[in-house]
């Protein structure tokens, strides 16, 4: 103990009684790290150390007070599970189908809400209102509004001599279904990031293109598409991410059925939460950080690379 | 003949948004105000017997008043949340856009790693139970608030890199520096984009799901929507209850909308952009 304070001094650094003569003006900086404080201990304590030790637990029989050391049996388990492949596929089909459908249709309801519509207002408003309501409530309402035989949409595609599926009770039709609903409440947001995107772009190109005689497809080819790529990349990406995790849509309306059909890795998670299983639950916690982070970082990469392109 | 056509196609598009937005909450209004019987009929036909009021006392009064439990749940867990949200992400963002440097950039790879990665959900219960927070109000406060941090850093900073630094040394040379250099100087220049994420992430954490799903079970610390949840594997058949209690929560973010309107779209689309 005593040998630290006697012996010689290792290395360079000032020695710690002039620790305090450093310049006043690096002390205090105008910018001083202290704000950061409050924010990442919130964040530490609440957010990465359960991150981190989810890689621990993930190995592990778990009952929250004990944990025994099981090594990678929760993987394998987890892997094992019939249901886990079609939850696995699921989920990367409803990310890209959402974050698809939000990309084209958000581009048109955007370029339709930038132009010259008298009801542009109103309708900006209209498209934009279910993105506030809760998705509980709007997976409540479409599961009734779904229904086969009383379902408003059923009852509409038989008057036009259609006969409608069993929406959410088809195997087939179930994920998709959720899928479109995702759609129908997020396709606002994906519009009002559109509508910054085209009203930020320069009224001179549009000029350039009226100068040499372009039609509306010529201004929408040439100018909107490209110029609004920082919009679709920020819906590409808040869309690819929710639609990866996504649970509260699929459980309202689906609970992952019928059957395993429409359960996704977020749904499977809770269903092993629930049943007690709290070491596999993290198991697919960690799979899930993973296949995110395995498609959103190389994806983040690309679409940021032709965003410096264009 | 072009403004005809013109106005034909306003005409379509007015028809297709009323219906594809505006059917499915005609429809939760119409379901609300049936009676029993007719509600589990579950179609789109007008009321025979308007029972606003009636359903809505039943709504209140059922399980013991756990709806209005759930308000005030709701409220608090709202209002809180959302300030440590705001305060807590705005002094970072500071930080973070004005001085460069190693901690910054770990600062900046964690506020994106927020953004991306999913929480570790029983690793968060096993944490708050440590700490006796698990089932309290205050543990889902702290959760709502590590978990919303990331998105309100990011449209801070995209809107303080908009004040120019010339700002800070003149406030710098007056003698104002630090905390206070922040708290009376560029906090008040932040008032359009502390509205938005007030209203975005008050919305956000209103109608979280979720994480008091996950957090508070029970009825004691129940939000507005968990009790849609209870109400809906307790009244399966009273579809109209459920409708009513689907209308109750959505008022308040209906009010937002309301008020806000202009301002949230304006405000979202400023951050989505450049964060």
């Amino acid at each position: 103990m005593t040998k630290q304070q006697t012996g010689p001094r290792m290395g360079p650094g000032a020695a710690p009684g002039q620790r305090h003569t450093r310049p006043a003006a690096r002390h205090r900086s105008a910018y001083p790290y202290a704000l950061y404080l409050p924010a990442a201990v919130v964040y530490l304590v609440i957010f990465l150390v359960p991150t981190v030790t989810a890689f621990y637990f993930a190995l592990t029989r778990w009952t929250l007070f004990d944990s025994t050391f099981v090594g990678l049996d929760n993987f394998r388990d987890f892997l094992a599970e019939q249901n886990l492949r079609i939850g696995f596929a699921n989920t990367i089909v409803y990310a890209v189908v959402t974050s698809g459908l939000k990309v084209v249709l958000g581009l048109l309801l955007g370029v339709l809400l930038t132009s010259r519509l008298r009801l542009r207002g109103f309708l900006r408003s209209v498209v934009f209102f279910p993105v506030l309501v809760s998705t509980v409530a709007v997976g409540i309402t479409f599961s009734a509004l779904l229904r086969p035989d009383t379902g408003l949409v059923n009852k509409a595609l038989a008057l036009a001599g259609i006969d409608g599926p069993d929406w959410l009770g088809d195997a087939n039709t179930a994920l998709l279904s959720v899928a479109a609903v995702d759609v129908w409440k997020g396709v606002g947001l994906a519009t009002v990031i559109y509508i910054a995107g085209i009203m930020s772009i320069p009224r001179d190109y549009y000029q350039a293109v009226a100068v040499d005689g372009g039609t509306a497809w010529h201004r929408f080819r040439h100018v909107t598409l490209p110029l609004s790529w920082p919009a679709t990349y920020s819906v590409i990406i808040l869309s690819f991410i929710g639609g990866l995790r996504s649970f509260d849509l699929i459980w309202t309306m689906t609970r992952g059925g019928p059957g395993f059909t429409s359960d996704t890795i977020a749904s499977i998670i809770y269903k092993q939460y629930q049943a007690g299983f709290f070491g596999l639950s993290t198991a697919g916690n960690v799979l899930l950080f993973i296949i995110v982070t395995a498609i959103v970082l190389p994806l983040n990469y690309v679409l940021g690379k032709r965003q410096v392109a264009v | 003949m072009r403004a005809l056509k013109k106005l034909s196609a306003e005409t379509i598009a007015f028809v297709l948004a009323t219906v594809i937005f505006l059917v499915p909450f005609s429809f939760m209004l119409l379901t609300a105000v049936k009676d029993q019987a007719q509600a589990a009929d579950l179609d789109f036909a007008w009321p025979g017997e308007w029972r606003i009021v009636e359903n809505v006392i039943a709504v209140v009064e059922a399980r013991d008043y756990v709806l209005l439990r759930a308000f005030v749940n709701s409220t608090i867990l709202t209002v809180a949340s959302v300030a440590l949200i705001v305060i807590f992400a705005a002094m970072a963002a500071f930080v973070l856009q004005r001085r460069a440097g190693a901690i910054g950039k770990v600062a900046n790879f964690l506020v994106l790693s927020g953004l991306i990665i999913p929480p570790a959900i029983v690793p968060t219960i096993w944490l708050l139970q440590t700490l006796g927070l698990f089932k309290t109000l205050p543990g889902l406060i702290l959760v709502e608030v590590a978990f919303g941090l990331s998105y309100a850093v990011l449209l801070f900073r995209a809107f303080i890199a908009a004040i120019p630094r010339e700002l800070d040394e003149a406030a710098q040379i007056d003698g104002c520096s630090g905390p206070a250099l922040f708290f009376r100087v560029i906090f008040p220049l932040l008032r359009p984009v502390t509205i938005t994420v007030i209203l975005t992430t008050s919305v956000a954490v209103f109608n979280d799901f979720v994480n008091p799903l996950y957090f508070t079970p029970g009825d004691d610390n129940a939000t507005v929507q968990v009790t849609l949840y209870n109400f809906q594997s307790q009244y399966s058949t009273q579809w109209n209850l459920l409708f009513t209690d689907i209308v109750l929560i959505t008022i308040p973010p209906l009010l937002a909308f309301v008020f806000f309107n202009r301002k949230i779209v304006a405000g979202m689309t400023a951050g989505a952009i450049k964060g």
